[in-house]
């Protein structure tokens, strides 16, 4: 089963949108609580940054019986260097919103810590996609 | 006790003779656990919560709440009721506390005892549950039944989180059945009875969770008293009965208030917060869920509004009620007199299992099948009108798809459709075409 969402950017009040469609499907699904907790942490990190960082974006979210694969698509500025955005505590957050308790530098990590597979591949000035895989069984 | 024990059991019970199908219960019920079918609602018990929620809009009294017969008292020598204080603030003032004894002594009671005594220690004691607890958090309050029973069937991934603690009430009741037992009394002559505010604290009482087993012998329906009470001071006036030595009423500032929203969540350290009815319980804990929220050390949900003093059994306004709760508050010490034996004999710490999450099945347990179910449900969706009518005897057209899908209705049972199809331009005109285009 397919569902997709339109995300876009900037626009916080609607973030949390398509992680909480998805949830409530894994859920009405009978899917295994810790399993829907990595989904929902991993896919509510990356529609963060669609909104935070990009112009628009897509997701898409894949359920089968035995996994759940989440591609996320955006058209905005990329990332220059994905390996430097990988590590942990990197950020391009000013102070002022490190401040207010963003841009910790955890986001990417958060989302590879809770897939089973993690692939991203940006253009910098196109946009950047982003595919999750998480095992339900 | 009288009713076997079962972790379905509920304590509201639809009176098929009595109920004329209106639907109502239905449209309220936060579990989608009402259907009307053959003109009557029909209840699926293992989605039910006992909020009460239903009882409260039917407008024929077709819901009962199953309590115990007053009578049930006389089977004991030592009769003990266990008062809460929303029930003395029913009356209006000139009515007092010692009046109200008087009537309930005269009624056969032999000892009457506040509920919330058993709250002060808990303060210390949720504090260093808090603390000490492992699971992660916000600790939920065990305190509202209907709250717990909801965790259990619509949340069940935070069935760990429950506090592990046992409420004030049932503080008490061990307390004054421990009193009885020091001094000699076989326990069999010794009867506690609980005037309960509610529908789901009869079924906690009569299915706990968590493996505890109450000491409670009955549960006394509060408006039913209240009327007995009422009734005896109109006809008899106050006459405060001198043989009354119903003693044990001494309560602090913290116990009084301990059932009105903020109660608990105001003596506990950290981040805590006080939230109350139930569409207000499952939007926090929807976002919760989603991994929203964080750093919240400990919640108090209520699943009435404006908690117990908007209990669906307590008689006169919610807000009255809150309002004599803080007076009386205002007048109370900030211990109560039997404080220090209440921690020398009792404890809210009581060897408790985990809550056993109950989650609901939706569509099937095999995954694949209920993956199948879930986008025939989906198709389904498209069809209906989206309108949430309820004349299909189900809640929302998300319901009804999802009862096609599993077998308890068909696309038949959609009136919207059948109408569409017998006269378009009448129904395009109230609805749109848009409405009926198959999307």
């Amino acid at each position: 089963m397919d569902l997709s969402f339109q995300i876009q950017g900037g626009d916080f009040t609607s973030a949390g949108t398509a992680s909480s469609q998805v949830r409530r499907a894994l859920k009405e699904l009978g899917v295994d609580a810790g399993v829907i907790k990595r989904v929902v942490v991993a896919l509510y990190e990356a529609e963060v940054n669609i909104v935070a960082h990009a112009y628009k974006g897509n997701i898409t979210a894949r359920i089968d019986p035995e996994r759940v694969f989440l591609k996320l698509v955006d058209e905005g500025p990329g990332i220059a260097d994905i390996e430097k955005a990988m590590t942990p505590g990197f950020s391009t957050a000013s102070q002022a919103v490190r401040e207010m308790g963003f841009g910790a530098g955890m986001g990417l990590p958060n989302i590879c810590r809770n897939a089973d597979v993690f692939n991203i591949h940006s253009v910098p000035g196109k946009g950047t996609t982003v595919e999750i895989t998480i095992q339900i069984i | 006790m009288d009713q076997e024990i079962n972790p379905f059991h509920h304590a509201l019970r639809i009176r098929k003779e009595v109920c004329i199908g209106c639907s109502r219960c239905m449209r309220v019920c936060p579990t989608e656990a009402l259907r009307v079918i053959d003109g009557k609602a029909t209840l699926h018990p293992e989605w039910c919560v006992d909020c009460g929620e239903c009882f409260n809009v039917c407008p024929v009294k077709a819901i009962v709440v199953e309590d115990d017969d007053i009578a049930k008292i006389f089977r004991y020598k030592h009769r003990i009721l266990l008062v809460p204080s929303v029930f003395f603030a029913q009356f209006e003032e000139k009515l007092t506390l010692d009046a109200i004894k008087g009537i309930l002594y005269d009624m056969g009671f032999t000892e009457l005892c506040t509920v919330e005594q058993g709250a002060d220690l808990l303060v210390d004691e949720i504090n260093r549950y808090i603390a000490e607890s492992e699971e992660e958090k916000p600790v939920i309050s065990s305190f509202c039944p209907a709250v717990v029973r909801l965790v259990q069937v619509r949340f069940p991934s935070f069935a760990d989180r429950i506090m592990r603690l046992i409420p004030p009430l049932e503080i008490t009741a061990q307390y004054y059945r421990s009193e009885y037992e020091k001094n000699g009394v076989p326990l069999d002559d010794v009867g506690i009875f609980y005037v309960t505010p509610c529908a789901a604290k009869i079924a906690a009482i009569k299915a706990p969770v968590g493996g505890y087993e109450s000491p409670i012998n009955g549960v006394i329906n509060m408006s039913e008293l209240y009327n007995k009470v009422f009734l005896a001071y109109k006809q008899k006036g106050t006459n405060e009965n001198e043989h009354c030595t119903l003693i044990h009423s001494s309560l602090s500032s913290t116990g009084v208030r301990w059932a009105t929203t903020g109660g608990e969540a105001m003596n506990v350290r950290g981040r805590s917060l006080a939230i109350d009815s139930m569409p207000n319980v499952i939007e926090f804990l929807e976002r919760l869920e989603n991994e929203e929220i964080k750093g919240i050390d400990f919640l108090e949900l209520r699943a009435c509004d404006m908690s117990c003093c908007g209990g669906i059994l307590v008689q006169d306004n919610r807000f009255l009620i809150q309002e004599r709760i803080d007076k009386m508050a205002a007048e109370l010490p900030e211990k109560h007199a039997l404080d220090q034996e209440f921690r020398n004999v009792c404890s809210g710490y009581i060897p408790m299992d985990r809550v056993e999450p109950r989650a609901m099945v939706k569509y099937h347990s095999d995954i694949t099948i209920a993956l199948q179910r879930m986008e025939e449900s989906r198709r389904l969706r498209r069809m209906l009108p989206d309108i949430d009518c309820g004349a299909c005897g189900a809640p929302s057209c998300e319901a009804l798809a999802d009862d096609i899908v599993c077998n308890r209705a068909s696309l038949d049972h959609c009136v919207i459709l059948h109408a569409h199809e017998a006269d378009s331009g009448m129904m395009e005109k109230i609805w749109g075409k848009k409405r009926f285009l198959k999307k």
